[in-house]
């Protein structure tokens, strides 16, 4: 649920990060982190596990430039990928705006990938929310491993809405920017036209 | 479309922060700030420089919806009140009509008793002016800034 305040003249915007465990959804905040400038940036929190697991979530505030004087803030949220934490997945779904699916292209991980989309949609509709009213984005992680499935293919398993998609090699930071600007704008758009009325 | 967001106005702000340095007083608090249930900060009081507010925003509600869901795993609906004892600095967490929570960070010039019961009081008025809120809500489709916004400003944002 976006929050507009007019006294700090701000736009704030969540976006959540889903996807199978270990499919690079903390890599792609880390990278955005590290790439951004102080000043546009509050601080990384990660609530993990000692091994480095995703616990409850991950959390980037992002500012990302100024509309007709307002600025606009994201606060980006990763969800815990591993099957066993999904009651926290499903909080951290709270009012969200956007949702950028990180899919591990790994051929080993074709059904963990499906799982966790179908996961989602279930999650979506426990909040009364219907997938093909929520701006989403489907990020193809992991080009680089050798076992990494061609893209079309994975398009025709994940992509059921025909929505923007990128590859991505989030250890590198290919791919991370695009993902995140288009789901950001997409968010924007959307609620622009939520304000017409359509 | 998704869940109606929320919109503050400048004069809500105003009295909203009102309350809140009212209870920084009364409760002997160092600070206190209102958060949404989805983690977005609305309003601080009291001395928060040098501290994270947009951090401790987000925990705390995460910490509320962490502690939603154990209610309900053991059949209650909400814990509506959450408190954190430290060695030098408390932290009261409470709930406001299901939608906000009040956090009032504490040390040993006040007690959770009273803490407690200035939250009580200034819940009460909190609830006043969101119920004055969402009556003037009522029926709003969008909000008037998203119209004025064109494709372009949002297509300007994110040119390198």
């Amino acid at each position: 649920m976006s929050f507009i305040n007019y006294s700090a003249r701000e736009i704030n915007v969540k976006l959540v990060y889903y996807g199978p465990g270990l499919c690079g959804k903390t890599t792609n905040l880390q990278y955005i982190y590290q790439k951004t400038s102080p000043n546009a940036k509050g601080k990384m929190i990660s609530l993990a596990t000692e091994t480095e697991r995703t616990l409850f979530f991950d959390f980037l505030p992002l500012a990302l430039g100024d509309i007709k004087g307002f600025k606009t803030r994201f606060h980006l949220y990763t969800v815990p990928g591993q099957v066993f934490y999904d009651a926290s997945r499903k909080l951290i779904l709270k009012g969200v705006d956007g949702i950028v699916f990180v899919a591990d292209s790994q051929f080993e991980r074709t059904d963990a990938n499906l799982e966790s989309w179908d996961n989602m949609k279930y999650n979506l509709e426990e909040h009364g929310f219907d997938i093909t009213k929520v701006p989403h984005i489907i990020q193809y992680n992991k080009r680089d491993l050798p076992s990494a499935v061609p893209t079309e293919e994975l398009r025709a398993a994940l992509n059921e809405y025909n929505v923007p998609d990128f590859e991505a090699v989030a250890t590198t930071g290919y791919g991370v920017f695009p993902t995140l600007k288009a789901i950001a704008k997409m968010v924007l758009k959307d609620l622009k036209k939520q304000a017409m009325g359509g | 479309m998704l869940a109606s967001q929320t919109v503050l106005y400048e004069e809500e702000h105003k009295q909203i922060t009102e309350i809140c340095e009212n209870l920084v007083t009364e409760a002997h608090a160092k600070l206190v700030f209102l958060v949404d249930k989805n983690g977005q900060l609305i309003a601080v009081a009291g001395d928060s420089e040098n501290m994270d507010t947009t951090s401790l925003a987000t925990l705390a509600a995460g910490n509320i919806a962490a502690t939603g869901g154990l209610a309900k795993l053991i059949g209650e609906e909400e814990f509506s009140i959450l408190f954190h004892e430290g060695s030098r600095d408390n932290l009261h967490l409470s709930l406001v009509a299901q939608k906000l929570i009040v956090v009032v960070v504490f040390d040993h010039r006040s007690t959770v008793g009273l803490v407690r019961l200035r939250v009580k009081k200034a819940t009460t008025r909190l609830t006043e002016i969101l119920d004055e809120m969402e009556k003037k809500r009522k029926g709003d489709q969008g909000n008037p800034l998203f119209a004025e916004i064109t494709d372009d400003d949002i297509d300007n944002l994110f040119n390198d």
